[in-house]
């Protein structure tokens, strides 16, 4: 694995693979009495939060917690400009706090990039701007694989503003290097014009691709969208590209309804659909916690070239 | 004080007066007192400039000096220490101070600043709205008898085609020729965008500027210029489709001139894949198809003058997240030798149409009138020297008081020795004499 995780690119086929068997290890460990094993006792592990997100922020806590690291929640409203400090001053900082590894996540795209110039730690992007959330991606493939077995030819689809969607971006990228077949749907105005060169098809009807799908993956549509004149109501939205309950009847048996959350029940899914049993959206959460041990644990643990199978079991037995 | 100074054996290339040849250039009271070979010193200090080419000083027709309002970025005094290091003697400056160059006093002003810096005559550009606000005409009149020839809200588009219209009208009262300067971006479609919209963009997670925002606005600006008749000016130039609107514009007679940028010369958005935001401009850098077609515009004439839009900012503002980071780069120390070494060595640009495109061409639009050439005697003596063979790498420190150069860390043929403003000695051998 490369040294720092900032975006699905980052990651070959086998990292992939091998960062879901870790987790698969991980997610035991979630499931004990006493939730903890000491694989970076000593460590420490800054989160660096310059966008609200209490869930991942959360998860990311938890995930390093559980591995024994010393952890720093550094959280700010705003962007480091705003205090006065460029956002190398506040890098420089956490260098000078020791930090083995830096999880950022920030409303910048690319911010987790420039970080690496200025840090020597790990830096792990929980989230940029409208560029990627590869950890986002990682627990969702966990996810997919746990409940169906596989990734290779899954037919997934990404529903809603994919155009704004850093979870769209980091997933279809992963979702097709493992070999899955993706499609975009959403308003043609919120579809990237490059998408095609991703190795994905696009639609625009959703009803047309929903009888055929594995997986249905519905992105959170903000309502400030609307104002922008990318669509012109929550009302035609949520009947073009929603997940109602009628379509949500003709998903195959057995399919899954995913979300990245936070869900805007009535827009992108409706309530009750939100709550079928297909709807594996708190298992998403609960799955990301193993997903960032196993990327702490591989970042940071001497998992770089050794052999991690041999690491992996002394870990479980930990 | 002004030196009696013999530079002895230059190229001396004016394209003005079309003089091409080695020849000694005698100064002496602040002008040129002789052009011819083997002239004798008479007590002249002698500068050896054998295998060196003199031209007229550059003339830059977009600077932001930042001063007054934004002395943290750059200072009048700073930022034409700049201009001399890059062999310019007169430079335009950009409105957008604090407060806005929109009336006489600041005018005033900032010439008076520049003058007691002594380092590069400064041609402020005056507001065309009140504040740069868009809503209510400055006093353009005001501003004319002040001096000012050139008026724009460069930053910021003309909102609408109503005010560059009553702009153009009104400017034909004055006695002498004015020029409206738009800075050609469609607001709503740049909106919250960071870099040119294409491949790059999207995979990086960027908000784009599209290159339809600049082209409707030139269509629009010439279309309204057609119908006026009046005199405007395309600032900075960055797609290849508002090139040849521009052609074709002038080859219908449409009042019209254009520039572009050193860096829209030489970058592209390929350059923004690590976030540097030394790349991060207003209009964004292009693809290589649209860089291809200014330099095409350079060589024939389409885009009229390169000025560097100059843009300092502080190190903190551009050690920042890319979408946060202010637009600009500063370029007075690096554009020669970025023309030289990406446009003229190739030889996709000749070396008279680029040393016409920054010294002639601008000081006729700014109504220079000392500065451009020609290289004659009792012309004043605003003059350069580099050696167009020495390389060097960019690398701070600047003259400039920023340091935010997309340059920094590349190699550059054709190098400033000296600069000679009214026949005083602004840099010698390189280094600034003052």
């Amino acid at each position: 694995m490369k040294r720092h995780l900032l975006s699905m690119h980052d990651l070959t086929a086998d990292d992939v693979t091998r960062v879901l068997d870790t987790a698969e290890s991980f997610r035991e460990v979630g499931s004990r009495v006493i939730k903890k094993v000491p694989a970076l006792r000593g460590r420490t592990v800054v989160n660096f939060f310059l966008e609200n997100s209490t869930r991942t922020r959360i998860s990311f806590e938890l995930a390093a917690k559980r591995l024994s690291a010393d952890v720093i929640n550094f959280s700010a409203g705003g962007s480091s400009v705003a205090k006065g400090e460029s956002l190398k001053d506040t890098a420089l900082t956490l260098q000078a706090m020791g930090a083995d590894a830096i999880v950022i996540r920030h409303s910048s795209s690319g911010s987790p990039l420039q970080l690496t110039g200025w840090v020597e730690g790990h830096v792990l992007n929980a989230g940029d701007g409208t560029h990627e959330h590869p950890t986002q991606a990682l627990l969702d493939l966990y996810t997919m694989r746990e409940r169906l077995g596989r990734l290779e030819g899954l037919r997934v689809a990404i529903v809603g503003d994919v155009l704004h969607s850093r979870v769209a971006r980091s997933l279809s990228f992963g979702l097709v290097k493992m070999g899955a077949e993706v499609t975009l749907i959403g308003p043609p105005t919120l579809i990237p014009p490059d998408a095609p060169t991703w190795g994905v098809q696009v639609s625009y009807d959703i009803d047309g691709v929903i009888p055929k799908l594995d997986v249905c993956y519905m992105l959170r549509v903000q309502k400030e969208r609307q104002r922008l004149e990318y669509f012109p109501s929550v009302r035609e939205y949520n009947r073009l590209f929603g997940l109602t309950a009628a379509r949500a009847g003709v998903l195959p048996e057995g399919s899954l309804i995913m979300h990245p959350g936070p869900m805007n029940r009535g827009v992108e899914i409706d309530s009750d659909v939100a709550d079928l049993p297909q709807a594996v959206i708190e298992e998403q959460v609960t799955n990301g916690i193993a997903v960032r041990m196993s990327l702490l644990y591989l970042l940071l643990g001497g998992g770089g070239s050794g052999d991690s199978t041999g690491e992996r079991e002394e870990v479980a037995d930990a | 004080m002004p030196e009696t100074v013999l530079f002895r054996g230059p190229r001396v290339f004016d394209p003005l007066s079309g003089h091409d040849g080695d020849a000694d250039v005698l100064v002496a009271d602040g002008r040129i007192e002789a052009v011819g070979p083997g002239l004798e010193p008479r007590g002249a200090e002698v500068v050896e400039c054998a295998g060196l080419v003199l031209t007229p000083g550059l003339v830059d027709l977009h600077t932001h000096l930042r001063e007054p309002g934004f002395e943290y970025k750059e200072t009048i005094a700073s930022g034409t220490r700049a201009a001399a290091a890059g062999g310019f003697t007169a430079v335009s400056s950009m409105a957008n101070t604090d407060p806005v160059t929109d009336h006489a006093g600041i005018v005033a002003e900032i010439r008076d600043k520049a003058a007691e810096a002594g380092l590069a005559d400064v041609f402020p550009v005056g507001a065309i709205t009140k504040g740069l606000a868009g809503e209510s005409m400055a006093e353009l009149g005001e501003m004319v008898e002040a001096g000012v020839r050139v008026f724009s809200d460069d930053g910021m588009c003309v909102p609408t085609p109503r005010m560059l219209r009553n702009a153009l009208v009104y400017a034909k009262a004055f006695p002498v020729e004015v020029v409206i300067a738009d800075h050609c971006e469609d607001a709503s479609l740049v909106e919250g965008g960071h870099m040119h919209e294409g491949s790059h963009s999207y995979a990086l997670g960027l908000a784009g500027r599209p290159a339809e925002a600049e082209e409707i606005v030139v269509a629009r600006d010439l279309a309204v210029a057609r119908a006026t008749g009046g005199r405007i000016h395309v600032c900075h130039v960055s797609s290849a489709r508002s090139v040849e609107l521009i052609r074709r514009a002038k080859r219908e007679g449409v009042r019209v001139t254009a520039e572009v940028t050193p860096h829209h010369l030489v970058f592209t958005d390929d350059d923004l894949v690590g976030y540097d935001t030394n790349f991060k401009v207003n209009p964004p850098l292009r693809t290589a198809e649209d860089r291809d077609a200014l330099r095409a515009g350079v060589a024939d004439g389409t885009i009229d003058v390169i000025a560097t839009d100059h843009a300092p900012h502080a190190v903190e503002e551009k050690e920042s997240e890319f979408d946060l980071s202010p637009s600009g780069m500063i370029g007075l120390e690096t554009a020669l030798g970025a023309v030289l070494t990406h446009v003229v060595g190739p030889g996709t640009v000749s070396l008279e149409r680029a040393i016409d495109a920054m010294s002639a061409t601008p000081a006729r639009i700014l109504g220079a009138a000392g500065h451009g050439g020609p290289i004659e005697p009792g012309r004043p003596a605003n003059l350069v020297v580099f050696d167009p063979a020495e390389a060097w790498v960019v690398e701070p420190p600047f003259a400039s008081k920023a340091r935010n150069s997309a340059f920094t860390g590349s190699e550059l043929t054709g190098r400033v020795r000296h600069t000679m403003l009214r026949g005083s000695f602004t840099v010698t051998d390189g280094k600034a004499s003052r």
